[in-house]
C-alpha cells in the first residue's frame, strides 16, 4: 500500500485543494490550508481511512507528513 | 444511523441556495466552538437555512452578556446557542472548597438566573442552553446521590435547575444533549486524544449530531416543520400483507415479530396526540385494508385515527397528491413511511420534496431510525393541536356537502357559520404564535412571531391592534384560525403587519368579514385607512391578488383602503 498516495488523496479531500502534491517533506507551514482546524480533521480522516487510532503523544510530535506516514505503517504493521 | 462531520461537509457542498430561510445564530460556549459553528452552516445549508453566525471567543459566556459592549449586542442574533461542557464545569467544580461544592448547583442557577434576565433585558432572541451532559466521574461512585459534594448529583440537580429555568421563561429552551449522547454512546461523542490536545470536547463527528439536531429545532422555528406523516400498511404497520395473510395472519402485538409494529404504531399514536395528522397511503382493496382498524384486538392505530384513508392500487404518487389536496398542506411538511425500497424511490423521484426515509431492512430497527432523524421538531404546542385529525376528517364531509348543493352561495348559507374576531385573548397566545410560524401559503408578509413577542404586541395597545378570528359551522368547531397584526404606521394610517390564515378555512367569506371588520377598527380609532403588504416567498403565489380582490388599492407597493367610501364586503358568516 502506497501510504502517501492515500494519505495526499485524504489531504486534498480535507483542505479541498485538489492540486495539492505533498511529500514526505511538507510540513503545516508548507501548505496554506492546514492550519490547527483542518490538522483534526486530517487526523480523523486518516484513522478512519486506514482504521487505527493514534495516541495524544504520537499526534503531537509529528514533524512532517513523512513522520505522520511512518506512525501509520508502524500501526498497520503491528 | 451515525452523521459525520467529513459526510456533512459533503452533504453541504455546492448546495444551491434557492428560497432558503435566514438565520443569525449567536453561539456561546464554554468550550473552543469552532467545529460547532461550521457543522451548524453545513446542517444549515443541508436544510436549507442560511446562517450568519457569531461564534464568541472561548469561554466567554458571562463577558459576552454582561459587557454592553461585547460582540454579542452588536450581532442582533434571532438564537443564541449557549453550549455548555460538563467536562469544563467538571475541573470548575473541583477547585472549590468542600462547602462551595455544597451549594454549586444553587449558585450556578443563580448566575444562569441572572445572565437570562440580563440578556432579555438587552435583546430579543430565542435563547437555547444544553441539557448537561451526565458524568459519572466515579469519585463517590454508586453513592453520589447521597452527597451534595458530589459532582455527579451536581450534574443531576442542575439538569433539573435548567428544566426549572426552561419552564420559567418563555423564550429559553433546553436542547437535550443528553438524548443525542444516549443514541451515540459516550465511546463516539469525545476522542480522548483530540481532548487532550486540541481542547476538543467533542469528537469531530459528534459536532455533526449536534448541529443536525439543533438545526431542525430553529428550522422549526421558522417553519420548517412536518406536519403528517403518510403510511404504507403491509410489512409497515404490520407485519405481513392483509390481502394474503389474514386477519389472523398478520403479526401484529403478540404475533411473531408484531411488536415491532406495535411499537411503531404507539409512537405515531403519540405524535397524532400531539397534533402530527397520519394518513394511510397503501396498495390494497380499501375494505380489506380497513379490516384490521376496524377488527383486530392488537392494532394500537384505530380509523379515527387517520385522516385520510387511501387504499387502492393506483400508484402512490398519484395517491400523495391527492392526500395533500385534501390536506392542503406543503409537500415538504409531509413524511412518507413505506417498507419497499421501490415505492420510496417513486415518491422521491415524483415528489421531491417529501421526507422519504430509508427505512432499514429489519422492522425492529424502524422506530430506532426514525427518532434519530429528528423529523418532528416542533416550536409550539398547543392544546387544540389533539384534535387536528378530526378537523380533517370534518373537511372531507364538508367536501361531500359541496357536491351536493350546485351554487357557492347556497352552499356557504348551508354551512351556518359562525364567526368571532375578537382581540387576542392570552389564553391562545401558543396557538396564535404556532400559525405565525407555521402558515406559508396563506401568509402575507410571512414574518414569524414567538409567543413572547405576540404576548409583547397585544400589551402594546397604543401601536398595536390584534385581531383573533374563531370559525365554526354545522360540521364543527374549526377554533383559532387566523390572525391579524395591526399597526400603527401613522395617526392616518393602520398598517397589516401579519395577516395568516388557515388554508381549511379558504373561500368561505372569512377575509370579507375581517375586513368589514378591521375597517371598523381603524374608523373607531381615527384612522383613514388600511395598508397592506404583500411579500412574495416560494410558497405564498395564493394570496398574490388578495389585497386587490379585497378592494385595494395599489399605491407606492403597497396597498391602500380608505375608510371613507368603503363598502361592507358580501359573505354568509354570523
Amino acid at each position: 500500500m502506497d501510504i502517501l498516495k492515500d494519505v495526499n488523496t485524504i489531504f486534498i479531500d480535507v483542505l479541498e485543494n485538489d492540486d495539492l502534491v505533498i511529500t514526505r517533506e511538507t510540513t503545516s507551514a508548507d501548505v496554506e490550508e492546514w492550519d490547527s482546524l483542518n490538522h483534526i480533521q486530517l487526523v480523523v480522516s486518516i484513522e478512519k481511512h486506514f482504521k487505527l487510532k493514534f495516541s495524544a503523544n504520537e499526534i503531537r510530535n509529528w514533524k512532517n507528513v513523512g513522520e505522520m506516514c511512518d506512525a501509520i505503517a508502524l500501526k498497520l504493521s503491528a | 444511523m451515525l452523521i459525520d462531520f467529513q459526510t456533512l461537509k459533503s452533504q453541504a457542498k455546492g448546495i444551491q441556495k434557492n428560497n432558503f430561510k435566514k438565520a443569525k445564530i449567536a453561539i456561546l460556549g464554554n468550550y473552543t466552538t469552532q467545529f460547532l459553528a461550521k457543522s451548524i452552516e453545513y446542517s444549515g445549508l443541508k436544510h436549507s437555512v442560511e446562517f450568519e453566525i457569531y461564534n464568541a471567543e472561548y469561554d466567554q459566556i458571562e463577558s459576552e452578556i454582561y459587557d454592553l459592549n461585547s460582540g454579542l449586542y452588536n450581532f442582533n442574533a434571532d438564537f443564541v446557542f449557549i453550549t455548555i461542557s460538563s467536562l469544563k464545569l467538571q475541573s470548575k467544580f473541583y477547585a472549590l472548597s468542600a462547602e462551595q461544592k455544597a451549594t454549586f448547583c444553587r449558585d450556578y442557577i443563580t448566575d444562569l438566573t441572572n445572565l437570562i434576565n440580563v440578556l432579555n433585558s438587552r435583546i430579543k432572541t430565542k435563547i437555547i442552553i444544553n441539557n448537561l451532559e451526565i458524568l459519572n466521574d466515579e469519585v463517590f461512585g454508586n453513592f453520589y446521590a447521597k452527597v451534595d459534594q458530589s459532582f455527579t448529583s451536581n450534574v443531576y440537580d442542575l439538569n433539573a435547575g435548567l428544566l426549572q429555568l426552561a419552564r420559567t421563561f418563555d423564550n429559553l429552551y433546553l436542547f437535550d444533549l443528553n438524548g443525542l449522547i444516549q443514541y451515540y454512546g459516550t465511546r463516539h461523542i469525545r476522542d480522548w486524544s483530540q481532548y487532550v490536545n486540541a481542547d476538543l470536547h467533542y469528537s469531530l463527528d459528534f459536532h455533526a449530531a449536534i448541529s443536525e439536531k439543533l438545526v431542525a429545532f430553529i428550522g422549526a422555528f421558522l417553519g420548517a416543520i412536518k406536519k403528517c406523516v403518510i403510511v404504507d400498511l403491509d410489512n409497515t404497520m404490520w407485519g405481513g400483507i392483509i390481502g394474503d395473510d389474514g386477519l389472523q395472519g398478520i403479526q401484529i402485538g403478540s404475533l411473531g415479530i408484531g411488536k415491532s409494529y406495535t411499537e411503531l404504531q404507539k409512537w405515531i399514536k403519540q405524535l397524532k396526540e400531539r397534533g402530527i395528522i397520519v394518513a394511510v397511503c397503501s396498495k390494497n382493496t380499501e375494505s380489506v385494508a380497513k379490516e384490521p382498524f376496524e377488527k383486530h384486538p392488537e392494532m394500537v392505530l384505530k380509523l379515527d385515527d387517520i385522516a385520510v384513508f387511501i387504499a387502492n392500487w393506483e400508484n402512490k404518487a398519484d395517491n400523495i397528491r391527492a392526500i395533500q389536496q385534501i390536506l392542503n398542506i406543503g409537500f415538504d411538511s409531509m413524511v412518507f413511511l413505506d417498507d419497499n425500497p421501490a415505492e420510496r424511490s417513486i415518491i422521491r423521484q415524483n415528489l421531491p420534496a417529501v421526507c422519504v426515509p430509508e427505512l432499514p431492512e429489519d422492522p425492529a430497527l424502524y422506530l430506532d431510525y426514525l427518532k434519530s432523524l429528528h423529523l418532528f421538531e416542533t416550536a409550539s404546542f398547543s392544546a387544540g393541536d389533539k384534535d387536528r385529525t378530526k378537523q380533517y376528517q370534518e373537511e372531507a364531509q364538508r367536501q361531500q356537502l359541496q357536491f351536493t348543493v350546485t351554487n357557492i352561495e347556497d352552499y356557504l348559507k348551508s354551512l351556518q357559520m359562525e364567526i368571532v374576531i375578537e382581540p387576542f385573548n392570552p389564553i391562545d397566545i401558543p396557538r396564535i404564535a404556532q400559525l405565525t410560524q407555521r402558515s406559508n401559503q396563506f401568509n402575507l408578509r410571512t414574518v414569524r412571531y414567538s409567543e413572547v413577542e405576540i404576548r409583547d404586541m397585544a400589551a402594546d395597545s397604543s401601536n398595536y391592534f390584534t385581531c383573533s378570528v374563531k370559525l365554526k359551522d354545522k360540521f364543527g368547531d374549526y377554533g383559532l384560525i387566523s390572525v391579524l397584526i395591526l399597526k400603527r404606521l401613522s395617526d392616518e394610517s393602520l398598517f397589516i403587519d401579519t395577516w395568516v390564515m388557515s388554508c381549511r378555512v379558504l373561500k368561505r367569506g372569512v377575509e370579507n368579514a375581517v375586513v368589514n371588520y378591521c375597517i371598523a377598527l381603524a374608523k373607531n380609532n381615527g384612522f383613514r385607512r388600511l395598508v397592506g403588504e404583500y411579500i412574495a416567498t416560494a410558497k405564498n403565489d395564493l394570496v398574490r391578488e388578495h389585497y386587490p380582490s379585497l378592494g385595494f388599492a395599489e399605491k407606492d407597493g403597497l396597498w391602500h383602503l380608505d375608510v371613507q367610501n368603503f363598502k361592507p364586503l358580501i359573505h354568509y358568516i354570523n
